[in-house]
This record gives structure tokens, C-alpha cells and sequence, in this order.
């Protein structure tokens, strides 16, 4: 069922679909490895705009080799992801704050003892 | 398709696997509401990077409107979330 790509888009698309996989596997590891809630938000974004950003970039090349014509239909969701994430985590830090303040908890800058 | 091109699929596939299994971990233990949140974000990206590599190696673009959807979806879903969390109200 599938056709042949060359063996450089085969290469470069082998070749960032494994760092990029690699780096959205570092994001989650963050995730579950990082002590508080203020920095455990720091960690996802490294998958969702290297991470994304590689696999998509991947795809490209993988579709493009395929069908002997640029496909570029991934940047939709490499610019959906990149314009959406930093807008979701902005809201939910502020819920934390928030409820961090109801709770009489000490805020975020003085927590870590930095 | 090229071994190489194969064998760094199922490698990719892997390691988005191992990803989506420490946001779960994150989902089922975070000690406060906006962890599972935070958890449930990298879970549906993980998700969609899955979809984009079944995409590759089954060569249909099939996979990447499925990816779409999950991208628009998990933003709405956890901006609902994160909105519930900041006053109590989804819409207000």
C-alpha cells in the first residue's frame, strides 16, 4: 500500500520523529518528576513546541516525499498548539494563584526559598 | 518503507507511549486539582503526536484530521477546566 520515498526524506523523517518523540517523552518525565505545581507547568511545553514542531515538521517531509508535491497541511496544527498552550497555562496558573490565596498558602515566589 | 524508517516509528511510538503513561501517573496522583488539569493537557498532546506518527507509517492523511480534532477539542477541554478552577463557573 505505501509507496517509496527516497532515502534522505525516509532518513530525515526517521530522524525527527525519534527526537521529537525523545523530546515530548523529556516534557512528561518533567512532569511527573518536578516538586511543585509552579514548575511541574514549566515542563509540558517542551513537548508541545519542540515536540510538536519536530513530528509535524516530520510528517511534512514524510507526505511531501510521498506524494511528489509539498504537503503542508501539519502547519495547522503546529501553529494551532503553539498559539493555544501558552494561553491555557497562562488561565491556569492564575486559577492556582487564586486558589493558593484562598487556601492562606504562601505565594509562588517564596515557596522554593529562591 | 526503508527499515530505518520502520524501526524509528515504532521507537517514536514508544517513547509518546512511556509520555502519555507519566501524564497518566500525573492524572491518577496529582495532589491538587490543577495537576490533573496540568496532567490532562500533556496527555492530549501526547496523544496527537501519537496519531501524527500512525499517520506516517500508515501513509493515509487520515490520521492527521483525527489529530486536528484532538488538538481543538483538548484545548477546550482544558480551558473549560481551567476556567472552572479560576471561579467555579464554566460560561459566565
Amino acid at each position: 500500500m505505501n509507496g517509496e520515498v527516497s532515502a534522505l526524506a525516509a532518513a530525515v523523517t526517521a530522524v525527527l520523529l525519534v527526537v521529537g518523540a525523545a523530546i515530548a517523552l523529556i516534557g512528561s518525565l518533567g512532569l511527573l518528576r518536578l516538586g511543585t505545581f509552579y514548575e511541574r507547568v514549566h515542563a509540558p511545553t517542551l513537548g508541545t513546541t519542540l515536540g510538536t514542531a519536530c513530528v509535524a515538521v516530520a510528517s511534512m517531509v514524510y507526505f511531501s516525499a510521498l506524494g511528489s508535491r509539498p504537503v503542508l497541511h501539519e502547519v495547522l496544527i503546529l501553529l494551532f498548539v503553539t498559539v493555544t498552550t501558552p494561553v491555557t497555562l497562562m488561565i491556569l496558573v492564575r486559577a492556582a494563584q487564586l486558589r493558593d490565596t484562598y487556601e492562606n498558602k504562601p505565594p509562588a515566589s517564596t515557596r522554593n526559598g529562591s | 518503507m526503508s527499515i530505518v524508517l520502520a524501526w524509528s516509528i515504532a521507537a517514536a511510538q514508544t517513547l509518546l507511549c512511556l509520555a502519555m503513561a507519566c501524564a497518566t501517573f500525573r492524572i491518577l496522583r496529582g495532589p491538587r486539582a490543577q495537576d490533573r488539569v496540568i496532567g490532562f493537557d500533556c496527555l492530549y498532546l501526547n496523544a496527537m503526536l501519537l496519531l501524527l506518527t500512525f499517520g506516517v507509517s500508515s501513509g493515509s492523511s487520515l490520521y492527521f484530521e483525527a489529530a486536528l480534532i484532538i488538538a481543538l477539542l483538548g484545548f477546550v477541554g482544558t480551558m473549560a477546566l481551567a476556567k472552572f478552577l479560576l471561579r467555579g463557573e464554566v460560561i459566565e
